[in-house]
């Protein structure tokens, strides 16, 4: 157990990394020049020396990137050029967003997908089940700020219970869930679709396995047979597919955010892209990587507790 | 009325029929053997017995167990049933336990619904049960997992399962095909001894007449869903009444003709095998723990002469695998030396490799994953010929290939079909001509008959032993069954934890085997004629 | 075993007997046709002239002269759809191409070599993975500068490493074969054995990622276009013609009705097709409970 979790931490340092240089290098050949975009147009060139100077641009890369690595380890992410505020300061504002929005999502998609996949698993081959995995088939197509729009046309200008957009902040925490229950159905929904069918698949064939004709032949009844047995065999599909989907998710974000007019991470960053706000884009990728390698790594520990075989080493 | 009734029983998927009215019964504390081969429906009339038919079969006539219908009983009455009253063993013990429970929980668990017993006392009785099968607590605690124990001790694991609340009925399908024979001869006797213990009734499905006439009571014969032949086992083999009887009798003990063994030239050995050794890292299991490594072939060595068979026995696990691997030069030796003709195989240019492979060719055991499924015959058993110095043409190599197919005994024509379009024997004669190809020196054979059926594992054997003498052809079987040994080999070598234990002609070893692990292997191979004279003595008795 | 060892029948005209019976299939493959043709028909003809904008027929309902209505640039709203079509496919289909022609010759070196080659590459493979593929797309698109082509090579790219993964999963899977050791055993290498064994075992698998991939192409491209960093106008995008409803959702909710339903009938029909192609090359019928 512990080599295999040494083993999987090492490996995602590495990623993390790899993953940095890869960052700071796209960014590095990015065209644009901060100080320029900072001071604007008109300013001289004594102005923008003087700040390139202040700001280190003017060293060497590999300096910088060792800086900016210092940096990411002590949670100093460096001042952005457009908000002229610490990058860290307005992670944190936009976190209190897109961290609740990820998290009710990513709570919505399974608390829908796997009952809905035993259950149609339970039937497979019968009408209830061709149905359930129809809707699903359609659920996946759904692209999400498609579905964000429909949800805005029914549930806001239709029916006007919830708001269209816009974040009133958590002092009103009925308002600001409010705010986030049309957000977090769109991106859950989908990825609900995808899960429930991975997690059919997976049960299904799990029941076709030699162990539950066992569990079978001691007398155990099929419902007993299907929690008991099946289910715990058939989650590894699924917990690697909850990895994956959590990347989705904060893609999905980008482009959620940017339908309801949240301020959250995504939103920050497509607006950091466009401006060329260099510091900030770095920091909140970085941010976005490491949660997700911090994840995957939750999903193989995840692995290790419900498949005794990962245990001993690997 | 007897425990088990079964009365013309039929049983189809759709329109095909896979049982066409079999009829059997089991008593209590009996054993009933039943035999048949590939495709006979042994384990469709187990599964029927369970009411565990795969969906989609119907089963139609009439299974009573100790009064009780089967096939009307409703599935409750069947949950009940099952576990409790019968109780089943399988073929496969690598999957028929559940990988992510621990043994405890998977023998308590069917305690626990039947007896309602909380988990202190149904542990308590798992583990009085996993001692009686040969699990002891000190080497097997409840909490061990399926995947830390071998085949065997699976198996023994899911006898515990069955046999924890003292079945009326145990039904036995295959249980130890996938076993080596010393492990087989254990399982056996286990049931064998749980039979008598509990006045258990036992049905016994095997493939083997061998293994079932030395344990079964009486016997049924099954083919192609009917029952052929029925009654006790020693009047049944000795009689041998109805031909299809004889047939598989004679199958199982089948020995092809061959000429007396071949003088052997004592000039230079074909293949020379010196001081070879194989290790492989075995998984560390702490961080800090050194790098360890497993042994799996252990200084062998050994010659092979040109035209002489040679069988190399042992039990799973004993290394043979690895060391055909080697020989084969599909894997490297760490120590040691294998030259072909003179020629060093680990070490030798990719030419001089070309040429010892063209020289040296194989057959492996399962005539199935053998070959290519999307590849026609031609271009399956012409594969061998891109060893060739000068490339053939098309039309050469078309006359190879039909050439190859004519001594396998197939037809020319087939070289057009595919390989699914052949059944298990044909296959086996398919890789045999992609082996004769070449016309090779060697030919390493793996398992080669041990995946099918005994008819047809006679003709193949009868196959080997032919193109030993047409063609010259020198073999080395690789095999854990005695009976190859017996049939196709002039030479038998003992393969025990990596070393070859012992070497002689094969009648010798076989007949007065002088190590240890070679009598193990020699007392646990089942044998239909002894079995037959114990049965014929007990009788007597 | 009783049952008669039935090796599944894997010759492909029998998977396509197999896949022409099966209902998800056949509707997936008419879904797709149809949109193919559309695209296909709209490189000649289209009902109106995108690029000419009226006033004067801006945002209207459904009428006769225009089946699905206009937008706020009085353009027919069918006749965008038809040249979005175009769009969608030819951004999904190249991107699926260079992560195929790039990822599968990968993956079946990684299987066929092991190692440390293996390794590295599954390791760039992780960290091509920890990126958020949508986030990075936009990063390159907007490096790049927004349009189809950019929009191609960023879903591209992120291909790779799926085709990779998929065909090293199923080489891995081949290499052990018998089949393949005998190919050995005549001493065959590791690129003609990959070539003549393990490529075509591992097609069909590949086919039905390639549709997998083709789906989510789509959606990756209406995605990146809504944002406004794919095809750029006067072409029209489904993901663009979506973003131009939003705002006009209470008055006209039809604009962002039809695109959408575009989107989500192309990406429903492939995966259908995928599903069904799935079900044809692998037909597991045996179940016990």
């Amino acid at each position: 157990m512990i080599v295999y979790v040494t083993k999987r931490l090492v490996i995602g340092l590495v990623t993390l990394l790899l993953a940095s240089v890869v960052v700071f290098g796209v960014l590095e050949i990015l065209p644009g020049d901060p100080a320029r975009i900072m001071l604007g147009m008109n300013a001289g060139p004594d102005a923008l020396e003087a700040l390139r100077q202040e700001m280190g641009l003017n060293q060497p890369a590999p300096v910088r990137f060792f800086q900016w690595l210092a940096g990411l380890v002590t949670g100093d992410l460096g001042r952005s050029y457009t908000y002229s505020s610490p990058v860290i300061d307005l992670v944190q504002e936009r976190l209190v967003v897109s961290l609740p929005l990820a998290l009710i999502s990513l709570f919505l998609s399974t608390a829908i997908a796997i009952p809905v996949g035993v259950f149609a698993a339970s039937r497979s081959g019968k009408l209830s089940d061709t149905l359930t995995m129809g809707t699903a088939q359609i659920g996946i197509a759904l692209p999400n700020f498609w579905l964000a729009l429909l949800l805005v046309y029914v549930f806001a200008v239709g029916l006007r219970v919830l708001p269209a957009g816009g974040f009133p902040g958590w002092a009103d925490p009925v308002e600001a869930i409010k705010s986030l229950i049309l957000p977090s159905i769109s991106l859950a929904l989908p990825q609900a679709a995808i899960l429930a069918r991975v997690t059919r698949s997976a049960m299904v064939e799990t029941l076709g396995e030699d162990f539950i004709r066992t569990a079978r032949a001691k007398g155990l009844p099929r419902r007993k047979v299907l929690w008991r047995h099946a289910l715990r065999n058939a989650m590894i599909p699924v917990l690697t597919i909850l990895g994956l989907q959590f990347s989705f998710l904060l893609a999905g974000t980008i482009i959620i955010e940017n339908v309801f007019y949240l301020p959250g991470l995504g939103r920050l960053i497509f607006q950091a892209i466009n401006q060329r706000d260099l510091i900030v884009v770095e920091g909140v990728v970085m941010l976005l990587v490491a949660s997700l390698i911090l994840i995957n790594l939750a999903v193989d520990i995840c692995y290790a507790i419900v498949d005794p075989r990962l245990r001993i080493g690997r | 009325m007897s425990l088990l009734e079964i009365e013309n029983l039929r049983v189809s998927i759709g329109q095909i029929p896979i049982l066409n009215g079999v009829s059997l019964t089991v008593e209590a504390g009996e054993i009933m053997g039943l035999v048949g081969e590939s495709g006979s429906g042994k384990s469709m009339t187990a599964l029927t017995a369970m009411g565990l038919l795969p969906h989609g079969m119907e089963a139609f006539g009439r299974v009573t167990l100790d009064g009780v219908d089967i096939l009307s009983a409703p599935e409750s009455a069947m949950n009940r049933l099952r576990g409790h009253d019968i109780a089943m063993v399988f073929q496969e013990p690598m999957t028929a336990l559940n990988p992510l429970k621990t043994i405890g929980e998977q023998v308590a668990e069917g305690i626990r619904w039947h007896t309602g017993a909380n988990r202190a006392d149904a542990e308590s009785r798992a583990r009085a049960m996993l001692d009686r099968v040969g699990l002891p607590e000190s080497q097997f605690p409840l909490n061990r997992y399926p995947h830390e124990l071998s085949g065997g001790q699976r198996q023994r694991v899911v006898i515990a399962m069955a046999c924890a609340l003292n079945p009326k009925l145990l039904i036995a399908d295959e249980p130890t095909t996938a076993l080596d024979v010393v492990i087989q001869a254990q399982i056996l006797d286990l049931l064998q001894e749980l039979v008598d213990e509990g006045r258990m009734g036992l049905l016994l499905i095997s493939h083997d007449l061998a293994v079932v006439a030395q344990y079964a009571d009486r016997l049924t014969i099954l083919r192609d869903g009917e029952v052929m032949e029925a009654g006790e086992t020693a009047a049944i083999l000795r009689e041998q009444k109805h031909p299809y009887t004889r047939q598989l009798a004679r199958a199982s003990t089948h020995v092809p003709a061959r000429a007396k063994a071949p003088e052997i030239a004592s000039g230079k050995p074909l293949l020379e095998v010196k001081g070879v050794a194989r290790d492989y890292p075995v998984r560390r299991t702490s961080l800090f723990a050194p790098r360890k490594t497993f042994r799996a072939v252990d200084d062998v060595s050994f010659d092979i002469q040109e035209r002489q068979s040679v069988a190399l026995v042992g039990r799973s696990g004993c290394g043979k695998s690895t060391l055909a691997r080697i020989i084969l030069a599909l894997d490297k030796p760490s120590d040691g030396s294998v030259t072909f003709r003179g020629k060093d195989l680990a070490h030798g240019s990719q030419a001089e490799l070309k040429s010892i492979r063209r020289d040296l060719q194989v057959v492996f055991q399962d005539p199935y994953g053998s070959f290519n499924p999307r590849h026609r015959v031609e271009r399956l058993v012409g594969e061998p010929l891109h060893l060739m110095e000068k490339p053939l043409t098309a039309a050469q190599k078309r006359d190879r290939v039909a050439e190859a197919l004519q001594q396998v005994g197939l037809s020319p024509s087939d070289m057009h079909k595919y390989p699914h379009e052949f059944s298990g024997g044909q296959r086996q004669r398919l890789s045999i001509a992609r082996a004769i190809i070449t016309k090779p020196k060697l030919i390493v054979a793996d398992e080669p008959v041990s995946a099918l059926d005994v008819s047809i594992r006679a003709q193949i054997l009868d196959l080997f032993a032919e193109l030993n003498e047409q063609l010259g052809l020198a073999y080395l079987f690789i095999t854990h069954d005695l009976t190859v040994a017996r049939a196709v080999s002039d030479v038998t070598m003992v393969m025990h934890a990596g070393k070859i234990v012992e070497r002689g002609p094969t009648s010798e070893v076989l007949s007065s085997p002088k190590t240890e692990p070679a009598r193990a292997l020699v007392e646990a191979a089942p044998d239909l004629e002894q079995a037959l004279n114990k049965r014929l003595q007990g009788i007597q008795r | 075993m009783t049952i008669e060892q039935t090796a599944v029948d894997l010759s492909q005209r029998h998977v396509l007997r197999r896949a022409f019976s099966n209902a998800s299939f056949v509707v997936g493959l008419a879904i797709t046709l149809t949109i193919a043709i559309v695209a296909l028909v709209s490189l000649f003809w289209a009902p109106y002239d995108v690029t000419k904008l009226s006033v004067a027929s801006r945002v209207q309902g459904l009428s006769w002269a225009h089946p699905f209505g206009t937008d706020h640039l009085g353009r027919d709203i069918l006749s965008m759809i038809m040249l979005g079509a175009r769009n969608s496919i030819a951004v999904a289909l190249v991107a699926v191409g260079i992560g195929m022609g790039l990822g599968v010759p990968l993956g079946l070196w990684a299987a066929a070599r092991g190692g440390w080659i293996d390794e590295v590459l599954m390791r760039t493979n992780d960290v091509i993975f920890a990126f958020p593929s949508l986030l990075s797309a936009v990063m390159i698109t907007a490096i790049f500068g927004p349009g189809a082509i950019n929009a191609i090579i960023a879903i591209g790219i992120f291909n790779i490493p799926v085709f990779a993964r998929v065909a090293r999963g199923g080489a891995l899977a081949i290499w052990p074969r018998e089949f393949v050791l005998a190919a050995k055993a005549c001493g065959k290498g590791g690129f003609l054995i990959s070539a003549e064994h393990i490529l075509p075992n591992i097609a069909n698998l590949l086919l039905v990622q390639a549709t997998i991939q083709f789906a989510l192409g789509i959606l990756a491209e209406a995605g990146l276009s809504y944002l406004g960093l794919g095809a750029q106008p006067p072409m029209p995008s489904w993901g663009r013609m979506l973003f131009d409803a939003q705002t006009r959702i209470a008055v006209a909710p039809h604009l962002a009705l039809f695109p959408g339903m575009a989107i989500v009938l192309t990406v429903l029909g492939l995966n259908l097709l995928g599903d069904g192609l799935r079900d044809a090359i692998d037909p597991k019928q045996r179940r016990t409970l």
